[in-house]
């Protein structure tokens, strides 16, 4: 049999890796028939909805519900007390700590959870939040985190007098753990002996993953069945079941979790909420569905927030500019619990990812946690646990010292950067980076942009501001950011005692189309896009005849979820090793097909052919009737498999990103005039969804660099709780990106993909934040805090006298 | 975000809309686009059983031009001034300033009279009209009465109108001046002024007001006078003395002070080249 089309063209129809295949999941989602938390509706559905703290930090003295309960529709109120003989008015974090459901006897933060409202819809449940009456004792409250270490105020008195935390010793009643890398001595000593030490506060400030459809769930318990359904807004869908089930003693198989289609996650879909539980209460007790679904201000207010780091450093150099070691002594608030999203054994996530791009031989990393009235969370928001905090704290000191040694940032990183032939290279505070290039990436970008001519066009704009012809300066903001992702390998990552794994099922059906199905749940990504360009580039079916299903429990393999950039280094891995099953089967059945022995048949795009005779071959499709339907001595029928793959290693994506703005000295404006982007992730599965993730993480970056922020005043009040005050950038404020490549695969990962999805939000973020300090630096700006906002890019150009 | 419940009217002429307002006093209150009012009141902070609703009556709609004066009746959406070719002509400014309200879907549903009706420091409408010198209409169960924009605005979320009246039209004089400009910063699409400041100036004469940079929109005489004198630095002192602007997330009362000064002096210029 002769086949027409060449080896390229058949590869082409395949859509499998390396091809911009269009988004298969855009056909519903731009026509609105996505189908999320809020759009499923069963029979008898309750609702539910939280009377919340107006205070930050106060004593519940007394709750009334009668009032509430007089309301028509309203069926039920929930308060700790109803919560304490199931054991559920605390929950565990995923941190370690333990965080009230309800508010029991105080609370801790504005917005805390203190009563539960349960009706027969929406309107009656939030008049009824309204009727509950609740009797506040104010108590004074600690907003920033290193009053509270001086404090006498105990905000946790649960934990009075217990010295030991999740993490080891506590040093004062409201600090949570130290967490300490590196050579402590070692740096120090450099310190002292250097030629030059910068040193400098870098304030990474409170911030919110907001992904445009807030937290909710759906919890369906069937007293005839006993089985438990939720569904809800969870980016670790399995997770949460072996959560539920350990924490409401229902068996695991007694629990279905659903994510259906999820509106952006971001990190702020990780942790368990108030609202899950009482949700499950909810409809334990009242054997209906109950719906809980939070609105924007609380999504705000109360469900994980991101950052909040004060990161002291100290960087120490040669006079040359060699980076001889780095310190970092980090505070980080954690608020009212310690709900971070951490593995266990990283309880200030990777933030030893900290010495960044760069050679750096002697390194000491200490982190405090510390308790405030603020709301818990402190999940990763679009990055791998807290390596955007760490890539800001080196790209920022990096510019501090370049400041020092009054040298080119450029060429300061240049010198620092660890070298191609050092990978796999061993970091002073414990990594292993799997592979990079950083030299000819950022040779490549500086090239791009053209940065000999931009200093120069910032020079001459220097000389014309101070000769009164212009009031804009220029910033070039300048960033080499390396991530560490895919979590990882099950000997040092777990969650909560669940390593940290992932997970795909491959079924082949008979006419050689296919079902995938995964451990994690896309939120945007586009998984069912890029799956099946692994599975269609592996086993040689189009990857238009795969479909892909992720997010129930009942019937995808387990996995930990989607978030820190995990899918791809570790289902994706999976998913290869799964097709790589299928095709092992596939071989023996073809060589049987063709008479021939299985080693005599060779893997020829989508089939196998016969060696040295090409004209003799059995495609995938054929392969796949007989497998079923053929009669093969020595095989079971059937084409699946299945994989659970934990990564031997992190994968170590990294970038190169150059921001040129323009800022208004009088009026605290800026115009980002452009933006470049270089991106290396290893083997690129989808380069269109690559550049989507790009931009989308950029904005992301540039949204929070320049004016979002999570703020509180003194009282404790929140006051960014609205998108009025919180900034998300629309399509007018958005820059337009230019973005680039580079590819070196990851050594370990079976298609050498490592992950791109927070990339964007990691590199842009110390990029556009450089940019303003660029522009400020002829002036004498050595650091000033983000968010860079209107006003406070007006004070820094107040304080260094350029008003006048 | 989940309002308290309410009875809903819509009414189909002015009588109606005011004998409901009559019935139910201060538990009533009118509706025209909502995009102001319905956050309030999802925000429980509107507190109200009665909404009436202004958008089928039909007197209320429309502008009408004449030789020297536009009538621009309540119900007027944002956009119509944007789109109304001949009032942009005659009176440009207006689409200027209607382009830096909010974003095209608000524009689209919120209208004029809500706009200046509402109270807010932050609305932008309110200082363009006592810039340029509209007079509002009031109808009440005792009849009509006619408010300058200059004598309407008490306090935040306070104005001249009484609890039974509905504000009907909008008049103003075609300016003779022929410069113009409405200067505003946000701090993205969507948001309310950190500053903004509309001018007109031309043949001798001026005038000049200032946007949520007070409990109120700010119209100065003395700034005014200034300008038309040509006398720009007098003219900024006195506005800057006029305004009070408060702390919030859009900066401290510092930079408020220099932001309103910078755009201040940016529509000046701009006004002033425009007249030239
Ligand atoms: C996201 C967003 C951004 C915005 N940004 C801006 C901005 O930049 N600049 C700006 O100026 N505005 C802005 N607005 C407000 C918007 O312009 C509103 O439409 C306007 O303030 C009110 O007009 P409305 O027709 O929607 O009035 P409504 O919300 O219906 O009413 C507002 C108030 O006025 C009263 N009222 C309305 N009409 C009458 C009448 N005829 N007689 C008596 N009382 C009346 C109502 O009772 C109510 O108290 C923004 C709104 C949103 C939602």
């Amino acid at each position: 049999m002769k086949d027409e089309l060449t080896q390229d063209q058949r590869s082409a129809n395949l859509k499998g890796m390396g091809s911009s295949r269009k988004r298969v999941e855009d056909v519903r989602f731009t026509q609105g028939k996505g189908r999320y938390v809020d759009d499923i509706k069963l029979d008898g559905m309750l609702f539910g909805d939280f009377v919340r703290s107006p205070y930050a930090h106060a004593r519940v003295t007394s709750i009334n519900t009668e009032a509430a309960m007089a309301i028509p529709g309203v069926v039920a109120v929930l308060t700790a007390k109803d919560l304490e003989p199931l054991g559920l008015h605390w929950m565990p974090t995923l941190a370690g700590d333990k965080q009230m459901v309800l508010a029991d006897g105080k609370v801790l933060f504005q917005g805390q959870e203190v009563a539960y409202v349960i009706a027969n819809d929406r309107y009656a449940a939030a008049d009824g939040v309204e009727a509950v009456e609740v009797e506040y004792e104010e108590l004074p409250v600690i907003v920033n985190p290193f009053e509270a270490l001086k404090s006498n105020v105990v905000l946790r008195e649960d934990l009075e007098g217990q010295t030991e935390g999740a993490h080891g010793p506590r040093k004062h009643h409201n600090h949570i753990f130290t967490w300490e890398q590196g050579d402590k001595e070692g740096t120090e000593k450099v310190l002292e002996e250097a030629d030059v030490v910068a040193e400098e506060m870098v304030y990474y400030h409170r911030t919110h993953p907001c992904p445009l459809e807030t937290c909710g769930c759906v919890a369906s318990m069937d007293k005839v069945t006993g089985k438990l359904t939720l569904y809800g807004t969870f980016q670790a869908p399995h997770a949460i079941r072996t959560v539920v089930s350990l924490i409401s003693g229902i068996a695991e198989h007694n629990i279905r979790v659903v994510s259906p289609d999820i509106g952006g996650g971001f990190g702020n879909k990780v942790g368990a909420y108030a609202g899950y539980v009482c949700s499950v209460v909810a409809s334990i007790v009242t054997g209906k569905p109950v719906k809980w679904v939070e609105d924007r201000m609380e999504n705000l207010m109360t469900t994980a927030f991101a950052r909040d780091y004060w990161m002291q450093g100290k960087i120490a150099a040669t006079k040359e500019g060699k980076i001889t070691g780095l310190w970092c002594h980090t505070t980080a608030d954690h608020g009212g619990f310690d709900a971070c999203a951490d593995p266990t054994k990283f309880p200030a996530g990777f933030m030893n990812i900290c010495t960044g791009s760069y050679d750096i031989p002697t390194a000491y990393l200490a982190v405090d946690g510390v308790y405030t009235n603020k709301a818990p969370g402190g999940v990763s928001y679009r990055c791998s646990f807290r390596v955007t905090e760490a890539a800001y704290f080196i790209e920022r000191m990096i510019e501090v010292l370049a400041i020092e040694l009054n040298m080119d940032a450029a060429e300061l990183r240049r010198i620092n950067f660890i070298k191609s032939d050092q990978f796999p290279y061993q970091s002073a505070l414990g990594w292993e980076y799997d592979s990079g290039d950083y030299h000819r990436a950022w040779d490549q970008a500086l090239n791009a942009v053209g940065y000999k001519e931009l200093r120069e066009e910032q020079a001459q704009r220097i000389e014309d501001f101070k000769a009164g012809k212009t009031r804009k300066l220029i910033g070039i903001g300048l960033t080499h950011f390396t991530e560490i992702v895919g979590a990882g390998p099950v000997k040092n990552c777990d969650i909560l005692g669940l390593g940290m794994f992932d997970s795909c099922e491959i079924r082949i059906h008979p006419t050689g189309s296919a079902i995938a199905r995964l451990g994690t749940i896309s939120q945007g990504q586009g998984h069912a896009t890029t799956f099946a360009q692994i599975i269609a580039s592996e086993i040689g079916l189009p990857a238009d005849d795969i479909t892909l299903e992720e997010g129930d429990t009942d019937t995808a393999p387990y996995g930990l979820g989607t978030y820190g950039s995990r899918s791809t280094p570790v289902a994706g891995a999976a998913t290869a090793m799964a097709a790589r099953k299928i095709r092992a089967k596939a071989q023996m059945i073809a060589a049987y097909l063709l008479e021939v022995h299985d080693d005599d048949v060779e893997w020829d795009v989508d089939r196998f052919s016969v060696k040295g005779a090409p004209e003799r071959f059995k495609t995938m499709k054929e392969i796949a009737f007989a497998a079923y339907n053929q009669a093969i001595p020595g095989l079971e029928p059937g084409l699946e498999a299945v994989s659970y793959y934990d990564p031997p290693n992190m994968t170590y994506p990294f970038g190169a990103y150059i921001c040129v703005m323009e800022i208004d000295v009088d009026t605290g404006e800026h115009e980002i005039r452009s933006f470049y982007a270089l991106d290396d992730c290893g083997t690129r599965i989808n380069p269109m969804i690559i550049d989507g993730q790009v931009h989308g993480g950029c904005t992301e970056g540039y949204a929070i660099a320049m004016g979002q922020e999570i703020a509180y005043d003194e009282m404790g009040n929140c006051k960014s709780a609205t998108l009025m005050d919180f900034f998300l950038p629309t399509a007018w404020e958005t820059p337009t990106y230019t973005t680039d490549f580079a590819v070196t695969p990851s050594p370990h990962h079976p298609i050498g993909a490592k992950g791109v999805g927070e990339s964007p939000n990691v590199g842009s973020v110390p990029c556009f934040s450089n940019a303003v300090h660029d522009a400020f630096r002829p002036f004498g700006l050595v650091q000033s805090h983000m968010p860079h906002d209107h006003w406070r890019i007006w004070k820094i150009a107040k304080d260094l006298g350029l008003h006048s | 975000m989940i309002p308290a419940g309410f009875e809903y009217h819509r009414p189909a002429d002015i009588a109606s809309a005011l004998s409901l307002l009559q019935t139910h006093g201060d538990e009533a209150r009118v509706i025209a686009g909502g995009h102001s009012l319905i956050p309030m009141m999802k925000l429980r902070m509107a507190d109200l059983s009665h909404l009436i609703d202004l958008q089928d009556i039909d007197g209320l709609k429309g502008i009408t031009i004449a030789e020297d004066i536009v009538s621009i009746g309540a119900m007027t959406t944002q956009n119509e001034l944007i789109t109304n070719d001949e009032l942009s002509r005659r009176i440009p400014i207006l689409r200027e300033a209607a382009l830096l309200i909010a974003d095209p879907q608000v524009r689209y549903v919120g209208t004029v009279g809500g706009n200046v009706a509402n109270g807010d420091p932050g609305n932008d409408m309110p200082g363009l009209m006592q810039c340029l010198g509209a007079v509002y209409t009031l109808e009440g169960p005792d009849g009509s009465r006619a408010v300058a924009a200059r004598d309407f605005y008490e306090a935040a979320y306070f104005t001249a109108r009484e609890d039974e009246e509905i504000l009907t039209q909008i008049t103003i004089p075609v300016p003779s001046m022929s410069g113009y400009a409405y200067e505003k910063q946000k701090r993205k699409i969507g948001d309310y002024a950190t500053a903004a400041a509309a001018v007109m100036v031309g043949g001798g004469n001026a005038s000049v007001a200032m946007t949520n940079l007070s409990d109120t929109p700010i119209y100065s005489a003395e700034a005014s006078d200034a300008l038309a004198k040509g006398d720009v630095d007098g003219c900024v002192a006195a506005a800057l003395d006029a305004i009070d602007p408060q702390e919030d997330m859009r900066g401290p009362i510092a930079f408020k002070k220099h932001v309103a000064e910078v755009i201040l002096r940016r529509a000046i210029a701009k006004a002033q080249e425009r007249a030239a």
